[in-house]
């Protein structure tokens, strides 16, 4: 009685792939490694997360290749162009001064990237910094960190962005600057979450007689764990920040013209709606498929680092 | 075995088979067994299904698994057939189960008092004060010294054995002809569970009911009940009376009386029990 | 005799005045978190009005006013003294209401506020309530049927809800309800010819022709709001619809609906009146929340519906560098979204019997 015959497997992907579902990792790497494939199985399994992960992909990668999907750089204006409705040539038409809408939709991916990007950087290192050191340190700090913390909870978004940027001026930064203040709360709360749990673990006790000093154990053990809530938590809110800029796009408070911000293209485009419906539609829905995309990605990205939510 | 001739509960080949993503899982193969109004104990570990048959007796076994058998009977009523209405009404009324932990088992925002007149008023169409009598007769019963204010309190006011106490009159108001009790005393301290089950045990004397009682702990199922059965893997690999356990046959049964400490045991190290995977697949001697 | 009779006998010492006196600290918890948050906004506030720009005589009284108009303006600021006595003067001002005058209308910002208010009021109470009459079945009939097709849809139905941008799904609803199919009026909140009709008591139209008994008003102002108020409850809609099946799947899988089943109660009592009465107390948090946000989001819709409430007010200020009137608005709307959230979580409190004791 013989087996049938094996397919042949290159060698290499063989040793990956065992490298990979070895039940004991041989090196820290490793087993991040391992984390990471196991983590990526559950995500693949999930299409939703899928299709979001897609999206999201699709937006980056719109955005890095722009120059190379665009045939205008959306800006240059054709007026004999103006107003064309989809066709072969302008696959979303035109728009009131003869700009291909596609290649505006494309150059204005680059701009949401940016927005997001920038609302990141800035609200992750915040709530990090206040959060871990509140959580950590505890006592009075922590107590006045978190009221400090608790006035921005419950600010109203898009009203004091507006605020801002009535008083600055608009303008892309002011509007990332109101957004990011209050973004920032529920991270420093989620981050101190976390380090009040791993404050009385065990390997920081240890690293702790070793002579680590705080700032070390910090940054080095606390929050690579926090980051990960914090990376769920970012990927939910991400599209609420999309919308609110967008929000503010419309109000003429983001991006000036003749920059293609999806928002403030909606504005423009908004007394064509009746016969050149396409001017104001296609970036609503360019600003509705990127929110759900990264609202889909969040929910799969919840369910695998937090596998009790699993079922929702 | 009962004292109307009849067996009041019919199980025959029971199986409940789960579907989990990585195929079929069967947490219970082909169970038998008969009660009538007797103490019968089922005893296993976590995972030999025992818990499962209370469920499946009671057709609440959860949405992915199903539930076959060739007998599944209950004073003469088919349970695999029976309507939804049927089985409603069969439910509470006729079979009873009261759960492991009163914290979990008891609404939290519904004071213990409701809880309670809602077991009896949905069986019998009577008005609020009869059932809140009645509610307040049963809490007495099972010995709580001051029922007015347990019937006024949220199940989270109540301690371990209040809270079970609590289950017992809330499942035993409608004076069902089966309780099923699923691991009663598992979550409670020893004195404790010792009073509950003296309460459970006076309530099953008084209602003449039959009584399936479910754990993992052997000792205390052989004290309690008149015949027990020895579960492992979804099969029922030992079936024999309380006062003859020490004259089991299976090698698993024998494990477990082994471990078990004793005063006079001899000081010896304990012996662990070691599993045999055939106790999973082969047929069961004496079956 | 039992040991359990000790732990209702310590409780039996706790009367009505404990629970009160716990009620009470509750409350003034709460009070002192709204306090606090209200001085932080106020704080805010003044930033962007007073420090942050680089003349705030000049965004207040405009570039075009005469010099000893911009005199009188410095020194009503107070921005000669220092900055804790300007913020301190600031404080008193918004406490007592005076939010200096409107360049737009020449009028207290006040007054403009309280007169543009009730319509975003009204906006927001018949999205909130659409969007809870409409989500709440709409969750519990999801996480009820899990797995299922009309989970699916309800989730679905959710994310996009969730991920529109509610300014543009307006425009589109406009285009098709007003402009093609013409099923609802134009813009504003009544007929022109039915303007004045009605006496205004609360300043929401629904609520004052109601009580004027004049249906015709009455019908004339729904068909006004229904649209708005459709498209600024898609969010209430898919975000209650979404936290209620989360919610109630939360409830579903727990011990004691096994022990609801096995008493034999109906499927219906068992989800309604055991899962989802222990799902209606995190609710009202929910709706409470959602309630602050459509007030707040409100800006954008009344833009696109020319709807004269708040949003629009602000707006406006904003185009016209109105700043007494973007700050007072901005402290207002804010007050009420920080003041509905803080509600929210003390009704919650009070409603849960387990945070009660």
């Amino acid at each position: 009685m013989t087996s049938p015959p094996v397919p042949e497997v290159p060698a290499t992907r063989l040793r990956l792939h065992a490298w990979l579902l070895s039940d004991i990792p041989n090196t820290a790497f490793q087993a991040r490694c391992q984390r990471a494939w196991f983590g990526w199985r559950v995500l693949r399994s999930n299409p939703i997360a899928m299709a979001g992960l897609i999206i999201v992909l699709s937006l980056i990668l719109m955005a890095a290749f722009a120059p190379l999907l665009t045939a205008t750089d959306g800006i240059i204006q054709n007026l004999a162009d103006r107003l064309q409705p989809p066709s072969a040539e302008h696959w979303f038409g035109t728009d009131q001064l003869g700009r291909d809408i596609y290649d505006r939709i494309v150059w204005g991916s680059r701009i949401t990237l940016y927005i997001i990007g920038l609302v990141t950087v800035i609200v992750v290192p915040i709530g990090l910094a206040i959060g871990v050191i509140s959580g950590y340190v505890g006592g009075i700090v922590d107590q006045a960190l978190m009221r400090f913390t608790d006035i921005f909870l419950a600010f109203p978004r898009l009203i004091l962005a507006l605020a801002f940027v009535a008083s600055m001026g608009p303008g892309i930064e002011n509007a990332v600057l109101a957004i990011a203040l209050t973004t920032w709360s529920p991270y420093a709360r989620i981050a101190r979450a976390e380090a009040l749990t791993l404050r009385n673990s065990e390997f920081i006790l240890a690293a702790r007689t070793q002579g680590a000093s705080t700032l070390r154990i910090l940054f080095r053990h606390v929050v690579p764990l926090c980051l990960s809530s914090m990376i769920v938590r970012l990927t939910l809110d991400m599209a609420g920040i999309i919308l609110t800029a967008a929000g503010l796009g419309f109000l003429g408070l983001g991006a000036q013209p003749p920059s293609p911000e999806w928002g403030a293209m909606i504005s423009a485009g908004r007394q064509f709606i009746l016969d050149q419906w396409w001017v104001p539609t296609v970036p609503g829905l360019a600003i509705l498929t990127v929110s759900l995309g990264f609202n889909l990605l969040g929910d799969g990205l919840r369910d695998v680092l937090d596998p009790k939510n699993a079922s929702k | 075995m009962s004292d109307t001739g009849k067996p009041l509960l019919e199980v025959e080949d029971l199986h409940v088979t789960y579907a989990t993503p990585k195929g079929p899982v069967e947490a219970v193969r082909g169970v038998s067994f008969t009660l009538g109004r007797e103490k019968l104990g089922i005893v296993g570990e976590s995972g030999s299904g025992k818990s499962q048959t209370g469920r499946a007796i009671l057709g609440l076994t959860e949405r992915n698994g199903t539930v076959t058998a060739k007998t599944l009977r209950f004073d003469g009523v088919d349970l695999l057939t029976a309507g939804k209405r049927t089985l409603r009404n069969i439910r509470g009324k006729r079979i009873s189960m009261i759960l492991q932990d009163p914290k979990y088992s008891l609404n939290p925002v519904m004071t213990v008092g409701r809880q309670i007149e809602e077991a009896f008023l949905v069986h019998q169409k009577s008005s609020r004060s009869v059932a809140r009598q009645r509610t307040l007769e049963m809490l007495k019963a099972v010995r709580i010294r001051d029922p007015e204010r347990v019937y006024r309190a949220y199940p989270h006011e109540l301690s371990g054995g209040m809270g079970q106490r609590v289950m017992i009159a809330m499942m035993m108001i409608p004076e069902p002809d089966i309780i099923i009790a699923d691991e009663p005393t598992s979550a409670l301290d020893v004195t404790v569970s010792l009073q509950v089950l003296a309460i459970l045990d006076d309530m099953v004397e008084r209602l003449g009911s039959g009584l399936i009682f479910i754990s993992h702990d052997l000792n205390l199922v052989a004290s309690f009940c008149d015949r027990v059965l020895i579960m492992y893997a979804g099969r029922v690999v030992e079936t024999c009376r309380a006062d003859e356990l020490d004259k089991a046959i299976h090698p698993y049964t024998r494990g477990l009386l082994n471990c078990l400490p004793r005063l006079d045991g001899g000081g010896e190290t304990l012996p662990t029990l070691k599993r045999d995977p055939a106790w999973a697949r082969d047929p069961v001697p004496g079956s | 005799m039992a040991v359990g009779d000790v732990a209702t006998r310590r409780r039996a010492g706790q009367g009505v005045w404990a629970s009160l006196l716990r009620a009470a600290l509750a409350v003034a918890r709460v009070l002192a978190s709204l306090a606090l948050t209200f001085l932080g906004l106020t704080a805010i506030t003044f930033f962007i009005g007073r420090v942050m720009p680089i003349d705030p005589v000049l965004a207040i009284v405009g570039d075009r006013a005469r010099q000893d108009v911009y005199d009188a303006m410095f020194l009503q600021m107070g921005l000669d003294k220092p900055i804790y006595i300007q913020y301190l003067r600031y404080l008193g001002d918004v406490l007592t209401g005076n939010f200096g005058i409107s360049i737009q209308t020449s009028r207290p910002v006040i007054y403009d506020l309280l007169h543009f208010f009730p319509a975003t009021l009204e906006l927001a109470t018949i999205a909130t309530l659409l969007g809870v009459f409409l989500g709440v079945p709409m969750g519990v009939l999801a996480a009820v049927n899990q797995g299922r097709l009309i989970d699916h849809v309800v989730r679905i139905v959710g994310l996009i809800g969730y991920s529109m941008p509610v300014f543009w799904l307006g425009m589109v609803g406009l285009l098709i309800f007003y402009a093609r199919l013409q099923w609802v009026p134009g813009p504003g909140r009544l007929d022109i010819y039915f303007d004045g009709l009605v006496p205004p008591v609360t300043g929401m139209l629904l609520i004052d022709a109601a009580l004027a008994g004049d249906w015709n008003v009455f019908d004339n102002a729904l068909s006004h709001i229904i649209l708005p108020a459709s498209i600024l409850g898609t969010y209430a809609l898919a975000y209650i619809a979404r936290m209620t099946r989360s919610f109630m799947l939360d409830q579903i899988r727990q011990e004691y609906i096994l022990t609801a089943r096995v008493k034999g109660l109906s499927e219906t009592r068992v989800i309604w009146r055991h899962a989802f009465g222990n799902v209606l107390v995190q609710l009202v948090t929910i709706i409470g929340l959602t309630y602050a946000s459509l007030l707040e989001g409100s800006v954008l819709t009344e833009t696109v519906f020319s709807w004269p409430g708040i949003g629009q007010y602000i707006t406006n200020a904003l185009f016209n560098s109105d700043m007494n009137a973007v700050i007072g608005g901005t402290i207002v709307v804010g007050t009420c979204f920080v003041g509905i959230n803080m509600l929210s979580d003390l009704i919650y409190r009070m409603l849960d019997p387990r945070v009660r004791s």
